[in-house]
């Protein structure tokens, strides 16, 4: 019975979550505009052949898109006072901490579908592994939705802090992750710091689908996505219980 | 069985100890009271029995569930007003109640029937489909507790539900409280308003410091509350100490040149009071009468002063 009304909570947490905050200024500047513009100032007017660094950008609209909704949601709820009733409602924490990921990887899959089917259409992108490219898309979606709700839980009621501070931590991660610089370029402690941002596994999965040069083993960075994943679950689940009354 | 039962309840903020030991039990359909001063612990004790905050010591119950261990199914038998329980700005009027009726398992035709039966009773039905981020505080308030009791809960929490609403939104959500006790819902309300625990209540339990002072019917407390009431009177000239004393008063406490008369009988009291002033050519500069406060009712229920 309490599964029948887990599963309901998180369809219906993940509907509220997609009604009100996707149009939220936040969300369409983080998600949607600044790889857009990230885009334009790396990209164009460079003599560079797109195909080579699409899979990266594809990862970094991914990221961003995925990891703009998360932060923004429980701050908002603790500044405009709807969490407590919201934890009134037959939920628990994980109900609400899955919602909000869910909402979060829907909204990183459509802008990055749309990005991809443009790409298709004007840029001549080769797409060698649909199959590996659905997997990847919808695991890396997951992954950084995880991590944007993770970055909600300080318990502060204001969402301008946690944007911040989940820019602080979402910018330097692009630079070490094969975004800009292909990582088969990158040596030394350079390769090393990649190791450790989960959108290097990403960019090398879409190198992978997109004919272009992985540097890691397929099952590596496949493992290494669900890794994060489930390790940035864990310290939402951690943490927002923690501060759950907190920054009321 | 006991609606709500709650045994040794304890919960500390670092040095503070906001409910400090308390024990009581409600029956169902009681309408129970919660009656305490700013901080004396109310919000907490909800917050307590509605499973948002773990006690650091001590059982609840609710329904024979304990919201601790099994939350989700203790919230399902229970409709929940918090003391800042603002519904969605961003959403339509139907779009809360409609968010709400979900997440507790309401579809289809049942959802829309008692949508609009709650939307007619609150006089919203006209504004269904209009986003509440406009809706002043009252029609807010109509909103929320209409989202709160959209299941017909068993077991209705509210937390100081008619603070600040004007005097037809206050009536209007008393009565649908008093509709659904009277339809077999326990209720649990806190107030810091003697005069609504007083009207609304079967049973009243005061607190204060996070330590229950009283419990008991609203009449047995009633003649504690009667005690209490005062006359407060002001003179043009120094009166002597003694110059008041009668039957009717039982404690004079004078502060500065105000004079506080506590009696239990207003009307007498006042006609003796204009009386000795007539008699001694006072000058009656102001006069008022009050009924109790909470800071008396404590200092009487705890044994600190009167007679
Ligand atoms: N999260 C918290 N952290 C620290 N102290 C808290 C917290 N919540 C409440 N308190 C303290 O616990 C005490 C009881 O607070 P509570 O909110 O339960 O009082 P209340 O009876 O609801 O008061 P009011 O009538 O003002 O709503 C207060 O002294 C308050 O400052
Ligand atoms: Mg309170």
């Amino acid at each position: 019975m309490n599964y029948q009304v887990f599963v309901r909570g998180l369809i219906v947490t993940t509907e509220k979550n997609i009604r009100i905050y996707y149009k939220k200024a936040p969300v369409v500047i983080f998600g949607l505009l600044f790889p857009l513009f990230m885009f334009l100032a790396f990209y164009i007017g460079r003599e560079i052949r797109i195909q080579v660094f699409f899979p990266g950008f594809i990862a970094m609209v991914l990221f961003f898109a995925s990891s703009s909704v998360g932060p923004l949601i429980t701050p908002w709820e603790k500044q405009a006072g709807t969490y407590e009733r919201l934890l009134s409602f037959p939920v628990t924490v994980d109900t609400l901490i899955l919602g909000d990921m869910l909402a979060g990887s829907i909204y990183g899959m459509i802008i990055t579908l749309i990005t991809l089917i443009t790409g298709a259409l004007f840029l001549d992108i080769d797409i060698t592994g649909i199959g590996l490219l659905v997997v990847a898309t919808l695991l890396g979606a997951i992954c950084f939705a995880a991590l944007g709700v993770f970055m909600s839980s300080p318990a502060t009621p204001q969402p301008s802090q946690i944007m911040m501070l989940s820019s602080l931590i979402r910018f330097p991660l692009i630079f070490i992750s094969g975004v800009f610089i292909p990582l088969q370029e990158l040596h030394g402690a350079g390769r090393v710091l990649s190791y450790l941002s989960p959108l290097t596994y990403l960019v090398d999965l879409f190198q992978w689908a997109m004919g272009g040069a992985p540097v890691h083993h397929l099952a590596v960075d496949l493992i290494m996505l669900l890794v994060f994943t489930c390790g940035f679950l864990f310290a939402a689940h951690l943490f927002h219980k923690r501060n759950l009354m907190k920054g009321l | 069985m006991d609606a709500i039962r709650v045994e040794s309840l304890t919960k500390r903020f670092g040095d503070l100890t906001a409910v400090d030991d308390i024990s009581f039990r409600v029956e169902e359909g009681e309408f129970f009271g919660f009656l305490g001063p700013n901080g004396a612990g109310k919000t907490t004790t909800i917050r307590l029995l509605t499973g948002l905050l773990t006690p650091d010591a001590g059982r609840i119950s609710i329904m024979g569930i304990d919201p601790g261990r099994d939350a989700i199914s203790a919230k399902l038998l229970m409709g929940v007003i918090p003391e800042t329980s603002n519904v969605y700005a961003d959403l339509t009027v139907k779009q809360n109640l409609y968010l709400a009726g979900r997440y507790y398992g309401l579809s289809g035709h049942q959802l829309k029937k008692r949508s609009e039966d709650l939307l007619s009773k609150f006089g919203i039905y006209d504004r269904r489909d209009e986003r509440v981020r406009t809706f002043s505080k009252g029609l807010k308030q109509r909103v929320s507790i209409a989202s709160a009791i959209i299941h017909q809960p068993g077991i209705l929490f509210l937390d100081e539900p008619t603070e600040g609403l004007d005097v037809q939104s206050r009536r209007l959500i008393i009565r649908t409280i008093e509709e659904m006790n009277e339809e077999g819902s326990t209720i649990f309300m806190t107030t810091h308003n003697i005069e609504d625990a007083n009207v609304l209540c079967r049973k009243v339990c005061i607190i204060n410091q996070g330590k229950i002072v009283a419990i008991d019917r609203p009449e047995s407390l009633k003649h504690t509350f009667d005690r209490m009431q005062f006359i407060e009177a002001s003179f043009d000239r120094e009166v002597k100490t003694g110059l008041f004393a009668s039957d009717l008063i039982s404690r004079i406490v004078v502060s500065g040149d105000k004079w506080r008369l506590y009696t239990e009988d207003l009307d007498r009291a006042v006609k003796h009071v204009a009386g000795v002033a007539e008699r001694n050519g006072l000058k009656i500069i102001s006069l008022r009468t009050s009924g109790p406060t909470l800071e008396d009712v404590f200092v009487e229920l705890t044994g600190g002063g009167g007679r």
